[in-house]
């Protein structure tokens, strides 16, 4: 029982003394049991007032002290330190926060705020009475990563890891690394194509002594904690032997079964044995079953036939492999919605109504007509194309809240690009407003409205039909107040990005928090970014949320910084305020198990008693809510001290006066 | 098998071919359609442009009926009343407050308990018989009749009432291909008919119905299908005036699709009601051999 508590009240300039009665409060606080010393400050998280702070501990012999300020995520630890230097346990100094819970909130109303404030500082005062010292564990890791995604965002982090002197596994499921990335034509606003930005990366993953590539590969099971997991992989057949494979695509050539290519969004045809694109890394094919006239029918094997490396292996089998992690990256990445959905365009009606991404394919040199831009329908030059943006996105009632925030700028880029393609080509857009906040994308935009002649329409189109052998768009130009019919060639869909389903299944088998739509969630909106909600794990591009490549490569390298500021450490602390059991009262029903969204309580095989794991346990303290016997308790905030705070909680403070009192 | 039918009031007056026909080709289909012994006006736009419970009133009174007559089920014809009753009960059955509520002003009435459902009669039929079963009792089949199916609003709005799917409805199309007509891709089955306006701003009505009937022309129908009584006026009567206003436009039949369901289940073309319509489909039928 802590007996000489000291109390700071902080004024935060005027965030808390503009509206609190700060006086009145210190005279109240100074008459409560235990409290033997009390002071206000302008601003105590300021140097000076970090050393009044520390000089009143030790000259007032305090055995544990409370600030009452800010919020305990931006001071807490300030105060805790000052502690440390003092030679006293960080777990004996709490705080009160009397700026976001009562002077911010109730600024309308100081007299409540003051009464407020004086009610949180005593139920502080109630808790520290009764904490405990606690200390923290250390445990070792494993300074090796995994990174889960091959696009652009793991492809970076993967090397700013490597170079940085540890290990790196780069996981993707697909053939080859390069993500979305790979697929796009040219990328806004510099017009700089993929081959030559991406590519000399995608090499150097390869080559890099510190970087082991799992493509064609998933994740199969994750155990373990922060520092020490355990992650076990399924390497996906391929049929082909990588070790003999030189990758000079004999077979590809000649393979005679030829499926949609996935590559190239449906818009043409692949082979069986394939590689993602020309440029993939790695270079080695795989045998796609489902299309193999071999696995289907039982005839053919040309590939065997044609390899000269003799690579080719039928009875090739899933490999399942386990490998020592201390960090993971997600980057599992997005898909586009499916245009089907979006009946009123006509999509999935009419082959001429395509999305975004089948567009970069048309246009790309890589393409299906070589970077000619024809329909897919009856491959005809487009005279016009009709753009519209929003396909899906910023629409709560029927499909996705949030702007995808990429499509303003691909489709402009997409008009341009079209435009030098076809030149007598008319193009138009449709835009709900243009988002165009980037270094150089306002100016980008503008090149395409005035120097581009591409015609912006603003309004939203109510339908897409077709009238002979052109599309017909109706919308409404907002700006004019009329109606527009547009009859054209192609219409492309700047269709909302999603969670691909590869961040779907990896949430489900990980179960990391995402939002309800699939992102994954960071650790704070604005101050940990590219942190996930469970230590270990961090967030790299558009698994977190729509996002363009610029801003992908930024996030990439802020999630390696934190994997090498983790890897820097010899071992990891853990916080000990954290949930505990007895185990004299556990009555083994598992329910804290089930509802701990962190894998951190489980019951003991042998003796079916719960046990917490001090490191995965993050103390959000569902497991003591939930426990029916009363067993487990979170550190520091016991039932007694919890009740204990309810009770000064609910006391009557009418009595106290402030200055604003009549 | 007696269903419970909620009628309506323009299946009374105007639309009586629509009634007619519906109740002939029911029998034929083994539904006895059982008008409800006793009914109110459905609600009509009242109760969807507003959002108070007053305005709710009657739609609930009339599944109160339904209730009373001892049915868990009532179909509809009409798109409106659809439409009305079957938002009115849908909010019964997600807001239990306010249904509370309107059950202690209906005092008088027994409270309404939320277990009825609410059909329209294409979907009763899909549901109940299934399109196969139809397709078997066809005598006279639609061969060489070219549709335009038009749903209007009213079937397919708000998301909680659709019949199907809103931008592509197949399910009269799926309907009149189990009687053997040819459907045509009529990409403005889901366009505005101008509505009330056919009173106040009838040039709207006439612009509407001018472009929904000269693009089914062009798409190659022979007729256009639809189960509203106000797309019909607007649709079918209003062409006399469309006809005045531009001169180069070319009439078309427009059908219930009840009167052709009752043709291709053999039933009696008195029974059709054909000289409700305005423009007489008889000639194109005949023409296509579908009736003498
Ligand atoms: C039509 C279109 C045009 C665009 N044009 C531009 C442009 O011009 N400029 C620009 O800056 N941005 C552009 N973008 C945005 C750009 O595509 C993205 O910002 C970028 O590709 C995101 O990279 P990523 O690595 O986060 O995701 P992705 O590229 O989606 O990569 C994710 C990778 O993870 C893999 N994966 C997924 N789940 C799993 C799993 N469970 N296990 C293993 N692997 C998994 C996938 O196979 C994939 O390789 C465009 C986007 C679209 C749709
Ligand atoms: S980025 Fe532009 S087009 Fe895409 S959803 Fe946002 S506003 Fe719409
Ligand atoms: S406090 Fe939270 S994280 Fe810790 S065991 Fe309980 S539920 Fe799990």
């Amino acid at each position: 029982m802590n007996k000489r508590i000291g109390v700071f009240i902080c004024h935060c300039g005027l965030n808390i003394a503009g509206t609190v009665d700060v006086d009145a409060l210190r005279e109240a606080v100074g008459k409560i049991r235990n409290v033997v010393y009390v002071k206000n400050y302008i601003f105590l998280c300021s140097q000076p007032g970090q050393e009044m702070v520390s000089d009143a501990v030790k000259e007032h012999k305090l055995d544990g002290f409370i600030v009452a300020n800010c919020s305990p995520t931006l001071h807490e630890k300030t105060f805790r330190t000052i502690a440390i230097k003092l030679g006293m346990n960080p777990y004996l100094v709490e705080v009160a926060n009397i700026r976001e819970q009562s002077s911010w909130p109730h600024s309308k109303q100081p007299d409540y705020a003051t009464k407020k404030a004086l009610k949180i500082i005593k139920g502080t005062i109630k808790k520290l009475e009764r904490n405990i010292e606690l200390y923290t564990q250390r445990v070792g890791l494993t300074k090796r990563a995994l990174v889960i995604g091959g696009g652009i965002a793991g492809i970076q982090a993967a090397l700013d890891i490597a170079d940085g002197g540890y290990e790196v596994l780069l996981l993707d499921r697909k053939q080859s690394i390069g993500g979305h990335m790979a697929q796009i034509s040219e990328t806004f606003p510099t017009l700089d194509c993929p081959q030559c930005i991406m590519t000399p990366k995608m090499t150097e993953v390869a080559q890099h002594p510190n970087i082991k590539l799992y493509t064609y590969s998933e994740v199969e099971e994750i155990s373990g904690f922060i520092g020490n997991f355990t992650v076990k992989l399924r390497q996906k057949a391929r049929y082909v032997d990588w070790d003999k494979c030189t990758g000079c695509g004999e077979c590809i050539a000649k393979c005679p079964s030829k499926p949609l290519s996935e590559f190239n969004r449906n818009l043409c045809k692949g082979t069986a044995i394939y590689r993602d694109f020309e440029q993939a890394v790695p270079s080695y094919p795989v045998i796609n079953k489902e299309a193999c006239l071999y696995f289907q029918k039982g005839v053919c094997r040309v590939c065997e036939k044609v390899c000269p490396a003799a690579a080719i292996n039928y009875e090739d089998k899933d490999i399942i492999k386990e490998e020592k992690i201390g960090a993971i990256i997600i980057a599992t990445g997005y898909d586009l919605m499916p245009i089907q959905a979006l009946g009123e365009y006509g999509a999935g009606k009419y082959k001429d109504v395509v999305d975004g991404m089948q567009f970069e394919r048309l246009l790309a040199s890589t393409g299906p007509y070589a970077g000619n831009v024809k329909r897919p329908s009856d491959q005809k030059v487009p005279e016009s194309v009709v753009f519209i943006q929003c396909a899906g996105s910023r629409d709560p009632e029927t499909h996705y809240p949030y702007c995808s925030k990429i499509c303003c700028m691909y489709t402009a880029k997409q008009a341009l690009l079209y435009k030098h393609n076809v030149h007598h080509g008319k193009a138009y857009i449709f835009y709900i407003d243009i988002r165009s906040n980037g270094k150089g994308y306002e100016e980008f935009v503008q090149r395409v409205q005035e120097e581009e002649g591409v015609v912006y329409i603003r309004g939203k189109v109510s339908k897409v039909f077709k009238r002979g052998d052109k599309l017909v768009v109706w919308g409404a130009d907002t700006l004019t107040g009329q109606t527009v019919e547009i009859e054209t060639d192609l219409v492309v869909l700047a269709s909302a990005m999603i969670p691909s389903t590869g961040s779907l299944n990896l949430a489900s088998k990980t179960r990391l928090a995402t939002d309800k739509f699939g992102w994954f969630s960071e650790a704070h909106p604005k101050l940990r970014p590219v942190e996930s909600v469970t230590g270990g794990y961090f967030l790299a591009g558009t698994a977190q949320a729509p996002r363009d490549i610029p801003e992908t490569v930024a996030q990439a390298s802020g999630a390696a910084s934190k994997v090498l500021a983790l890897f820097s450490n010899e071992y990891i602390e853990s916080d000990p305020v954290i949930a505990q059991v007895d185990p004299e009262i556990c009555n083994r029903c598992g329910y804290c198990e089930s509802v701990c969204a962190y894998g951190a309580v489980k019951l003991n095989p042998k003796t079916r008693i719960a046990e917490v794991n001090e490191v995965l346990c993050e103390g959000c303290g569902a497991c003591a809510a939930t426990c029916p016997s009363g067993a487990i308790s979170h550190r520091n905030n016991s039932r007694k001290q919890i009740f204990d705070m309810i009770s000064v909680a609910t006391e009557n403070y009418d009595q106290i006066t402030t200055k604003f009192d009549k | 098998m007696e269903v419970s039918y909620f009628p309506g009031c323009t299946l009374k007056q105007t639309a009586r071919n629509f009634e007619i026909s519906a109740i002939s080709s029911c029998k034929l289909l083994g539904l006895d359609l059982t008008e409800l012994s006793r009914w109110n006006c459905c609600g009509t736009v009242y109760s969807l442009s507003t959002d108070d419970s007053m305005h709710h009133l009657a739609p609930i009174r009339n599944l109160i009926r339904v209730q009373e007559d001892g049915f868990k089920e009532v179909v509809t014809l009409c798109s409106m009343c659809y439409n009305t009753l079957k938002q009115a009960n849908e909010l019964m059955k997600k807001e239990p407050d306010r249904l509370k509520k309107m059950n202690d002003f209906m005092y008088r009435e027994e409270d309404y308990i939320p277990d009825v459902e609410v059909y329209h009669l294409v979907t009763y039929i899909k549901e109940r018989l299934g399109y196969e079963k139809v397709r078997e009792l066809v005598k006279q089949p639609l061969t060489g009749l070219k549709v335009a199916v038009y749903y209007g609003c009213l079937l397919l709005r708000p998301d909680s009432i659709k019949l199907d799917d809103r931008e592509n409805p197949m399910i009269m199309e799926d309907l009149l291909t189990a009687l053997g007509a040819e459907i045509i891709d009529y990409p403005f089955s889901n366009e505005c008919c101008g509505s009330y306006h056919t009173l106040g701003q009838k040039e709207i009505v006439l612009n509407r119905t001018n472009k929904l009937i000269t693009e089914a022309r062009r798409d190659g129908a022979d007729v256009l299908v639809l189960s509203c009584p106000e797309c019909d006026f607007n649709l079918d009567h209003r062409q006399k005036d469309t006809l005045e206003k531009y001169p180069n436009f070319q009439t078309m039949p427009v059908l219930y699709f009840t009167q052709l369901l009752n043709i291709a289940l053999g039933g009696n073309l008195e029974d059709c009601g054909f000289e409700l319509n305005y423009i007489d489909p008889l000639p194109v039928l005949r023409e296509k051999g579908i009736i003498k």
